[in-house]
């Protein structure tokens, strides 16, 4: 018998290995570099979804801009410059646009960039997005008369045409190969094929915890400036890039302290006192547009189908109570005074301020709640719970409601119930929500063309549906203005009326810091892009 | 024997449709909407059902398990809804961390706890059984992400033994394979080795009582022979049983540990998958999980004859 467990002990050893080693389950292929040119990357998040054009995941985009190039760039001013594009003729008094592609363009299959690849990407993206969706209607034909020119036939001059472009907020208008963009707008891409810096490692995916890119040796960056955002010269110092997904930030941080990793995008607010103290690693903030935290309304059903009592509730906001919660007492890490267009963006303005900046009195809220109707009526308060900030904001926001008076029903949750839940528009007692708390970032409220939560189209809104026919009518005022100036008083009024209306409430802009080992130089400003990166061993 | 193991190999098939319909039913009904998750939060809620209906979701639940059924007869899991990948290709990608893992984490235990219990049962009302049970009663109360992050910050932070986190494929050597998964299975492996220390030696202190030891030791058997030949062999099915249920601690402790040491496996996806509501993964991760302890079972019913011939099938 002894003679029979040893042997089962050998079988199920060697099973083990059988199993696990080279003649079991294929593993990935794995190229191993030196050191110095492989930079180890912990992305907020996995890249769940790899197409950027069908998703507005953040984290799809900085995988995007790694894969894919744009016609135009956005600088650190938020001015378009172009990219792939070599420049462009504005005719005809602005209703005929030429764009001329630069020399040398490649996708990552050795095929040339042409303008009709080009065509095909500008067409899939605008389906889906708003500022696109505007481009387009106001665009009678798009045409490639050759390969490198692109033309644009206006009905109306469109001053915003290279700011749709190059806009980094999401989804970014990236550049495919005609075959891959011709992909129905609402079914994800299936090929990783770009002209940008770096070309996608499909074969050493593991979904969910690794991503890799390869530098693209065929890159043509622009000759001249600086890089500068998404602008300027692409000059790439790695050889290949490998995200790490580490879902705990505990261990993530440990990674970085122990030099496993040269780079976390999104450490937790609890451990960057710890990562500070760390010698061997650099923390900053490397986008000043930061994130603006918001509590959004149902605006189809009582109480919030009321624009005095969401007006009202202004006057319970306390912002740095919000950004405490969410980032903790450190002011450089946050800001209040937030209005409807963050705070250092060219659009943000004082207009109707005093709604937020005046000093709080909750009984007055309580009295201007029933002044404005408030009966008592439910309001469904839906929060995320496996999303710290969010559920932190949502903890705040429960409080600031119910010392008004309200009556809440908090609903505690996951985000992927949130998600489902706010696309309900039932009334609270049918399964319907009230109101829910997320943040966008500050490029993706930097004006009224990209911002979703100003919208006020009804039922065609983002969740929330307000409807608000003059905030339309100024939204398109400012598509029409000439200059910066003219943007600028139009945006005065749209926030105006935004305290008026109250779309959402605006709860502060906070800033998200990252971390690097101090061995990494060239860290760009804004959100993760890796082309002026450099690394020493 | 063997028509024994076949006429239990062809039970696992109703077990698998029962647990089939049970976790289809359960996602159908629970919250949540991949599509939603995809078109991520800034999409309109336009764009969120034009998503959900190209991938198919709005369709009737029958429509939808039908589909799902004929598939998996077919031998295809279906494809991740995020990945696009078919779902045995993901398990493929993920089952040898959590398998080297848990084979880790079961030698490990086995090694140290069955030792531990025999001795402890040797030394009744000593300190040494007082110390053994101690710890045993210390593995099943701290929980595995605590001594997970101990471990890491001795270990790698403090002592730089061993890599914080991480998995590194066989294929790539030994050494380098088994240097990522020392701390996740000593982690993983505290409340098992607990278990299978207790159980052992509760079995061990009644074989000690039996008639036969005696005689052993009146024909002056030594004391290990006594201990390993004749106690340990005839303790052995119920320690074989806990190893066995343990399977099912295992996987689900495998989740935990994988998370703490980003480990890439199937625990991971299993988590990654209910988070984000893809259907197709997890349905697919648990009908694998329910086939694996459907067939544990079976080895251990079967492994009952080797250590007791009394025992027939």
């Amino acid at each position: 018998m002894p003679t029979d467990r040893r042997r089962f002990l050998a079988g199920g050893a060697g099973l083990a290995l059988a199993g696990t080693g080279p003649l079991g389950l294929a593993a990935p292929a794995l190229a191993q570099p030196a050191g110095a040119r492989v930079l180890k990357f912990i992305p907020q998040s996995d890249v769940t979804v790899t197409d950027p054009i069908i998703t507005t995941a953040y984290v799809t985009r900085h995988h995007g801009y790694l894969i894919w190039d744009t016609l135009y760039g956005f600088d650190e001013d938020f001015n378009p410059q172009p990219q792939m594009a070599e420049g462009h003729k504005v005719e005809e008094d602005g209703k005929r646009v030429t764009i001329t592609l630069r020399q040398g363009l490649k996708w990552h299959d050795g095929a040339a960039v042409t303008a009709k690849d080009c065509i095909a990407s500008i067409r899939r993206w605008a389906a889906r997005d708003a500022l696109g969706q505007v481009l387009m209607a106001r665009t009678d034909a798009l045409e490639a008369p050759d390969d490198r020119s692109i033309v644009f036939r206006l009905k109306q001059p469109f001053p915003m045409l290279f700011s749709a472009l190059g806009k980094p907020s999401t989804p970014v208008c990236f550049m495919m190969p005609e075959r891959i963009a011709q992909t129905d707008p609402n079914q994800p891409i299936r090929e990783m094929i770009g002209s940008g810096p770096f070309r996608w490692k499909a074969d050493e995916r593991v979904p969910g915890s690794r991503a890799v890119y390869e530098r693209f040796a065929d890159y043509v960056p622009r000759a001249e400036g600086t890089a500068s955002w998404t602008a300027g010269p692409k000059r790439v110092n790695l050889d290949r890039i490998e995200w790490h997904v580490i879902p705990d930030a505990s261990t993530a941080a440990n990674a970085l302290a122990n030099g496993e990793m040269d780079w976390w995008e999104q450490p937790t607010a609890d451990l960057q006192p710890t990562l500070r103290r760390n010698r061997n690693v650099v923390m900053e903030i490397p986008d000043p547009t930061g994130l603006c935290a918001i509590a959004r309304f149902n605006h189809l059903h009582p109480p919030f189908n009321n624009p005095a009592i969401r007006r009202a509730l202004l006057g319970a906001v306390v912002q740095g109570d919000y950004m405490t919660s969410v980032i903790g007492t450190d002011r450089s890490l946050w800001k209040d005074g937030n209005g409807f267009f963050p705070p250092g963006t060219p659009l943000a303005n004082e207009a109707g301020m005093e709604a937020l900046n005046s000093p709080r009195d909750m009984e007055k809220v309580k009295r201007d709640l029933a002044v404005a109707g408030y009966k008592g009526e439910k309001v469904v308060l839906i929060a995320a719970s496996d999303f710290p900030s969010l559920n932190a904001l949502a903890q705040v926001g429960n409080d600031m409601l119910t010392k008004a008076g309200m009556n809440v029903e908090f609903v505690s949750t996951d985000w992927g119930s949130v998600v489902q839940r706010r696309a309900s528009r039932e009334p609270v007692e049918r399964g319907g929500w009230s109101m829910f708390f997320t943040f966008w970032a500050g490029l993706d409220m930097i004006n009224p063309g990209v911002s979703q939560s100003l919208r006020g189209n009804g039922q065609q809104a983002w969740f929330g549906w307000p409807t608000m026919p003059r905030m339309e009518e100024l939204r398109n005022a400012w598509f029409d203005a000439p200059d910066l100036d003219a943007q600028k008083k139009v945006a005065q009024e749209i926030q105006q009326l935004a305290f008026q209306e109250v779309p959402y409430l605006p709860l502060g802009q906070y800033f998200q810091a990252t971390a690097y080992r101090r061995n990494i130089s060239g860290v760009p400003k804004g959100f993760p892009m890796f082309w002026s990166v450099q690394k020493t061993a | 024997m063997f028509a024994y193991a076949i006429r239990r190999i062809v039970a696992t098939i109703p077990v698998m449709a029962v647990v089939a319909l049970f976790v289809f039913s359960l996602l159908y009904i629970s919250p949540g909407d991949p599509a939603a998750v995809i078109a991520g939060d800034q999409a309109t809620p336009q764009d969120v059902e034009r998503i959900r209906a190209s991938l198919g979701l709005d369709r009737p639940y029958l429509v939808r398990f039908g589909e799902w059924v004929w598939n998996i007869v077919r031998g295809d899991l279906g494809t991740s809804i995020f990945t696009n990948l078919p779902v045995s290709t993901m398990i493929a990608q993920r089952i040898e961390p959590t398998l080297s893992l848990m084979v880790i984490t079961l030698f490990l235990a086995i090694g140290i706890a069955v030792p531990m219990g025999v001795v402890a049962a040797w030394k009744q009302g000593t300190w040494i059984d007082r110390a053994v049970m101690g710890f045993a009663v210390l593995g099943f109360s701290v929980p595995v992400f605590v001594v997970g992050y101990l471990l890491a910050y001795v270990f790698a932070l403090e002592l730089d033994w061993l890599p914080v986190q991480g998995y590194t494929p066989f294929s790539r050597g030994m050494w380098p394979w088994f240097q990522n998964l020392i701390l996740p299975a000593v982690a993983l492996g505290g409340v098992y080795i607990a278990l299978i220390a207790r159980i052992t030696r509760a079995t061990m202190l009644e074989v000690l009582q039996q008639d036969y030891i005696r005689t052993a030791r009146a024909k002056g058997v030594g004391q290990s022979g006594i201990l390993f030949l004749h106690a340990l062999k005839n303790a052995a099915v119920p320690i074989v049983t806990v190893v066995g249920i343990g399977v099912a601690l295992l996987i689900g402790g495998a989740v935990v540990t994988e998370s703490v040491f980003a480990i890439p496996g199937l625990g991971r996806l299993t988590v990654d998958a209910i988070l984000r509501r893809d259907y197709p993964v997890i349905q697919g991760v648990i009908l694998l999980f329910s086939f694996v302890y459907v067939l544990v079972n079976l080895l251990i019913d079967l492994l009952y004859t080797l250590f007791d011939p009394r025992i027939r099938y």
